[in-house]
């Protein structure tokens, strides 16, 4: 059996103490050793930020790539090799904002691998610039007068494009996060987990206290995760009450690329055979 | 008897007259004889003036020629505007379908959609008729076209076979029947077991990449690369590869840089734009170790510039594409044959090296058909330099960046073993972990740039074509070799000597063994599709070799044997 310890390496974290991330990588560890996953099965792929610093601190395979592209090279490389675990991991700016093509295209790729965005509502690395997802009115020194974009919604905007897999999470329940994480990575298909992340030094509007007194299970009300419409309606929720949980899957007739486009059981990675071009050849006589 | 033709077929977009070239080209080579055939066309799917030429001799043909032969006009633009390049050649016209006023001595009308309709029962064999009518000219053997015509439409069923075939006859009896001196020029079969092919630039690439065991490949079409992409998809299923088409083309570099990761050969086509977006993702193949192949078909920019054209703009743009320093390695094609086994040379030279390697072609040599003696599978090695489970298992650490006095680290793949593989686009330490002290930097960097030494020695030096002393030595690189290779041939045949040193192989440079050769060379000037000398500049800086003169041309159109020639003349250079 593999547990939390096998995940644990000794590299030097750099995130600020108190960080939601703390809770988020304890729910990935958590999620990973309950799955019974070895360290070399999976492949953790991230982008640039605090998130994407997250692979380095658990002992698995990485490939921290560039700002906003941790979905194509984790969606190639588990075309690649299936056998593969696959997980990308980044924050909301590299997720949304800078990667936003990726996510939506991918969502219609539909690969087996799961997303996991630490949506804090601000960008922490660069220092304390609105988010995609930040709420309207939030003031920083780049938005002086507060922030008047209307906020991204992944959540809704997954469930509408028919992802097979959309929830969201709280950094400050570990054990429900890890939940959430599980089911995602054994799910088969584009697995997306939002996880509501408070950055205690520079978000002072969406903190653990203000996250707390909002967010409730899903799972505890009558909620049917496999209703595209009322998960849709859950998705646009926000503000005295935020839901958490499995918001919408389908499980039946979801193909993934893999069905799609008719991978080999053994990995393309893997494959050696002998090649034989001599009748391709042979149409250009 | 030596045999020089040039058929130039025009007309709108729209009107199949890729079809007449390819049908005419394919019967053209079965009955032994060498064809070359290149595309002109703007970008827009209807109308506008295009046009298909195509080159046919016994000797060798690897470049376009200006004269033409022969016109097939199928539409009054195609008169307009080439009527002035026939050298006492005829011009094959509807009259019934295309107004001529004015008599022109060198027309020859042939009613190709009455007799189309008269035999196939449907204006469409319009284009076959036309076909048959040039042959007829030739008094070609008919039996070639019938061949070519049942392979061409094999797919759509017997009856569209026998149609093409019956508009074909009536096309050739025509022409056999009605022209005044009948065989405007007797054609016969030379050699029909000769082993040849007739293939573009793109299908090569395609071809190569197969042959070299590619398992991924993503990309967004662009022109002219696209070619190749199409190429590949089509065979894909056959050999296990998986053809994506991406969202971008960051996503594309993005993609394939993962799935090589994961251990799959991998590569992206496209051009010009779509690399500019790929830039960032460039260095990351460069920092994270990753190889790559990175095919681009050239056209002219920068933005849009001009999408169907020709150009070699492209050379220290891709050489010096993005931030950091890091290294790369560009090979440029000179024919389709030197395409298809390049290609298959840069997935070793990316895997041997954990580089990015590029293919860098352009719009003339990807569209044109080149007649290539038949690509040998044996010349291809596929060398992956992976570590086995074993090798790795028996290590008692694996460090994916581990300091070697060659800067290459042995590669795992991520899953075959228990040992970690760890890739990171920051600086990173042996292990693969963000390392940002000073020390550490000096290290990695180093260890990243050492690759190149192993590098430049792996460069196959320039090729020497014609004497070994000359009075007057042309440079060039990529796809020029053809038009040079030939103009050295007519300048020698006319007593000057001239000789031609070419690079296919162009970043980096092997200074000593450059400097060597050129220490041979009297006078030069280097032949580029490019406005300012992109390659000349390249050379200096690489090698310390000074140019002092070139022929530029950047028009959008390729190099001709006649324009380079012309221009040794006027300017006096021999």
């Amino acid at each position: 059996m593999t547990t939390v310890k096998d995940y644990s390496n000794d590299v030097e974290n750099e995130w600020c103490p108190g960080c939601g991330n703390f809770g988020i990588l304890k729910a990935i560890k958590k999620a990973l050793s309950d799955l019974d996953k070895m360290p070399h099965e999976v492949l953790m792929c991230s982008g640039i930020g605090q998130a994407g610093k997250l692979p380095h601190y658990l002992k698995c395979n990485i490939f921290n790539g560039l700002h906003g592209r941790a979905i194509p090279v984790a969606t190639a490389a588990k075309i690649a090799n299936h056998n593969l675990t696959v997980i990308a991991v980044g924050g909301d700016g590299d997720m949304y904002g800078e990667g936003g093509n990726h996510f939506v295209h991918n969502i219609r790729r539909n690969p087996d691998i799961t997303m996991i965005a630490h949506d804090n509502q601000i960008y922490g690395l660069t220092k304390g610039q609105a988010s995609p997802t930040s709420d309207i009115g939030m003031k920083t020194k780049l938005q002086p007068h507060g922030v008047v974009n209307s906020p991204f919604n992944p959540l809704s905007v997954a469930i509408s494009l028919g992802c097979s897999f959309v929830s969201r999470g709280f950094a400050g329940d570990v054990d429900h996060l890890s939940k959430i994480i599980g089911q995602a990575i054994d799910h088969k298909g584009f697995s997306l987990v939002d996880i509501l992340q408070p950055c205690v030094t520079f978000n002072k509007l969406n903190t653990f206290k203000w996250y707390r007194e909002r967010v409730y299970k899903l799972e505890e009300t009558d909620h049917d995760p496999y209703n595209q419409t009322r998960a849709f309606e859950k998705a646009l929720e926000w503000g005295e009450k935020i839901p958490t949980g499995i918001f919408y899957r389908t499980d039946e007739n979801n193909s993934t690329f893999k069905d799609m486009r008719g991978l080999t059981p053994t990995p393309l990675a893997y494959l050696d055979e002998d090649i034989d071009i001599s009748t391709l050849v042979k149409e250009f006589t | 008897m030596s045999v020089d033709l040039n058929i130039k077929i025009g007309g709108e977009a729209g009107q199949g007259l890729q079809t007449i070239s390819s049908v005419l080209s394919k019967t053209l080579l079965r009955g032994g004889y060498n064809v070359f055939e290149s595309q002109y066309f703007l970008s827009r799917i209807r109308g506008g003036h295009n046009y298909s030429q195509i080159r046919v001799s016994n000797e060798e043909i690897l470049s376009k020629k200006e004269s033409v032969d022969i016109l097939i006009a199928l539409d009054r633009s195609s008169i307009d505007q080439h009527v002035d390049e026939l050298s006492g050649g005829v011009i094959l016209i509807d009259k019934n379908e295309i107004d001529i006023e004015d008599e022109i001595s060198s027309i020859f009308h042939v009613p190709f959609s009455d007799i189309a309709n008269d035999v196939s029962g449907n204006k469409l064999y319009t284009n076959t008729v036309a076909t048959g009518a040039v042959l007829g000219l030739l008094c070609y053997d008919f039996e070639y076209l019938a061949e070519v015509l049942t392979d061409y439409f094999r797919s759509k069923g017997d009856e569209v076979v026998q149609k093409n075939i019956d508009a074909a006859k009536a096309g050739y009896d025509y022409s056999q029947e009605n022209y005044s001196q009948k065989c405007y020029f007797s054609l016969q079969s030379i050699d029909n077991t000769s082993n040849k092919i007739l293939i573009t630039g793109n299908e090569a690439i395609g071809l190569g990449a197969i042959a070299a065991g590619l398992k991924f490949l993503s990309a967004y079409p662009m022109s002219p690369s696209t070619g190749a992409l199409i190429y590949v998809a089509q065979k894909a299923d056959q050999y296990n590869i998986i053809v994506e088409q991406a969202e971008d083309e960051i996503a594309a570099l993005n993609m394939a840089i993962g799935a090589s990761f994961a251990g799959a050969r991998s590569m992206v086509t496209t051009s010009g734009g779509g690399f500019s977006l790929m830039a960032e993702a460039l260095g990351l193949a460069g920092i994270t170790e990753t190889p790559v192949v990175i095919y681009i078909g050239q056209r002219p920019g920068p933005a849009t510039g001009l999408p169907t054209m020709t150009e070699q703009g492209d050379l220290e743009f891709v050489i010096h594409a993005s931030q950091g320093e890091f290294p790369r390695c560009v090979l440029a094609p000179a024919t389709a044959e030197d395409a298809f086994y390049l290609t298959a040379r840069a997935f070793n030279i990316a895997d041997k090296y954990q580089i990015p390697v590029f293919i860098l072609a352009d719009q003339y040599l990807v569209d044109s058909s080149f007649t290539s003696k038949i690509f040998e599978t044996s010349r291809i090695s596929r060398d992956r330099y992976i570590l086995s489970a074993d090798e790795i298992e028996s290590m008692d650490e694996y460090k994916r960046y581990r300091i070697t006095d060659s800067g290459i680290s042995p590669r795992a793949i991520p899953g075959v073993a228990k040992k970690l593989v760890i890739a990171d686009s920051d600086e990173h330490n042996e292990i693969g972990h963000i390392d940002q002290t000073s020390e550490n930097r000096i290290i990695m960097n180093d260890k990243r740039l050492r690759k190149t030494e192993g590098l430049k020695n792996e460069i196959y030096p320039p090729r020497i074509y014609g004497s070994e002393r000359a009075d007057l030595t042309f440079i060039g690189w990529g796809s020029t070799y053809g038009p040079l290779k030939e103009s050295v041939d007519i300048l020698n045949k006319s007593g000057f000597n001239v000789n031609l040193i070419h690079f296919n192989e162009v970043y980096p440079l092997p200074a000593k063994t450059i400097q060597k050769i050129f220490s041979d060379v009297e006078k030069c000037v280097c032949v580029e599709n490019n406005a300012t000398g992109q390659f000349a500049r390249v050379l200096k800086i690489e090698t310390g070799v000074e140019i002092s003169d070139t022929i530029l041309k950047y028009d959008g159109l390729p190099f001709t044997t006649d324009y380079i020639i012309n221009q040794v003349h006027e300017r006096k250079m021999i």
